[in-house]
């Protein structure tokens, strides 16, 4: 008989097709698993409304769970997505993989703000500069490190 | 009109806005001015046609005739189109573009935090999603309003020309006809009447600080929320339609 638990495990065998190296769990994007009378139900929600991954990610649960149990993937909005979600495990696989993971404040309110101290994923170094809020996919800013000069990629905080 | 006939249009209007604009900026995929603006225009494009996704399948869900998102999206004539005027309006140039998308910022910020207490659980549901991502976007066009605004003359001339030919589709964003009293009343959609004035002090704000000047003409035009448009509607529509009449039911 598999249990939630179980099926919570078989979940982070799942990644992001965009940041291969997170998995769903890490992301924070599965909300619920619940099984009842030999189905599953899992519960997502989306980082952004317009991301292209979601469908994907609905195909792969699927995919991956159907062979062992009845499986339907529900989406929901609400609450909505957080940064905040994102696991200490997904932080730190984030950074290795050349990635600046959300820092936990936004400072989207105030116009010319300085933005968010940002440390390099490289050299580690906080001596950074933001190049655009908007980066390679919706979730990311596109940063620069002003010591090692590499260009990199900041998960932005979403709250 | 019954209840639900006013909401399924409400829904309808606001997702129009997010589509239609939507798709105009993606008309800069792979002609920004900069790299950086290229994926800015493109990510804000990809949010607004996430959340007109979300909206228009409450839209179906409240009509309940099975309608799928895309017959709604890709299938309607142009007087189906329920759409701001402002959000039609072509990208001209970078500066342009900047103004329109602010003016829209601004007002669908109040707009959707306004409709976080919307009386439909989903509806106030899309609008907290939606909302984290219009700060960002409100955030990106008011700093290249400034930036614009105050830079060189080239770039204020430019923008306050800009500002000068859509000031007159800024009035429309506060239009309301019997659709609106009806979902106001019931608490399912937000009286735009009451952030007028904080619309117009938040431009006034970053106008001041961008060095632009509110023009003074009072005529203003609208028409978009009954279906009369302007010219540019039909060109946007000629192309975002295509495949859909081409290939009818096609599917990515």
């Amino acid at each position: 008989m598999v249990t939630e638990k179980d099926i919570w495990e078989h979940l982070e065998q799942i990644s992001d097709p965009e940041i291969p190296v997170l998995s769903i769990v890490d992301l924070g994007i599965v909300r619920t698993v619940s099984i009842t009378d030999d189905c599953c139900i899992v519960t997502i929600t989306p980082t952004y409304s317009g991301c292209p991954a979601m469908n994907v990610i609905q195909e792969d649960i699927i995919k991956l769970l159907s062979p062992t149990i009845d499986t339907k993937v529900e989406m929901t909005l609400s609450p909505a997505w957080t940064t905040d979600w994102m696991s200490e495990n997904g932080r730190n696989k984030l950074r290795e993989y050349g990635i600046a993971p959300p820092e936990h404040e936004v400072d989207k309110s105030v116009l010319f703000a300085k933005p968010t101290v940002v440390p390099c994923p490289k050299c580690k170094s906080s001596h950074t500069k933001m190049i655009s809020q908007f980066g390679s996919t919706a979730c990311k800013a596109h940063y620069q490190c002003l010591d090692c000069l590499e260009p990199f990629d900041y998960f932005k905080c979403l709250k | 009109m019954t209840t639900q006939e006013a909401f399924y249009n409400y829904i309808v209007r606001l997702g129009d806005d997010s589509l239609i604009l939507g798709q105009r900026i993606s008309e800069w995929c792979g002609h920004g001015p900069i790299l950086e603006e290229d994926i800015a225009l493109t990510n804000i494009a990809l949010d607004l046609i996430g959340q007109t996704t979300n909206l228009f399948e409450l839209a179906v869900q409240i009509e309940g005739k099975g309608k799928d998102v895309d017959q709604l999206a890709f299938l309607r004539l142009e007087k189906e189109y329920t759409n701001l005027l402002l959000v039609e309006q072509p990208n001209v140039d970078f500066g342009y573009t900047i103004v329109r998308q602010f003016f829209f910022d601004v007002f669908r910020k109040l707009t959707f935090e306004a409709l976080c207490q919307s009386s439909d659980e989903k509806l106030a549901a899309i609008a907290e999603k939606s909302l984290k991502e219009i700060k960002y976007h409100l955030k990106h066009s008011s700093e290249w309003v400034i930036r614009l605004g105050d830079g060189t003359e080239e770039s204020h001339t430019r923008v306050q020309a800009a500002v000068n030919t859509l000031w007159k589709f800024t009035n429309e964003l506060f239009y309301q006809d019997e659709v609106d009293q009806k979902v106001i009343e019931l608490g399912l959609g937000v009286d735009t009447s009451l952030f007028k004035e904080a619309w117009q002090l938040h431009v006034e704000k970053v106008f001041t600080e961008a060095t632009l000047t509110i023009p003074a003409n009072t005529w203003q035009h609208e028409g978009g929320r009954k279906g009369t448009h302007t010219e540019h509607l039909g060109y946007l529509l000629s192309e975002m339609q295509y495949m859909q009449r081409a290939y009818q039911n096609m599917e990515w």
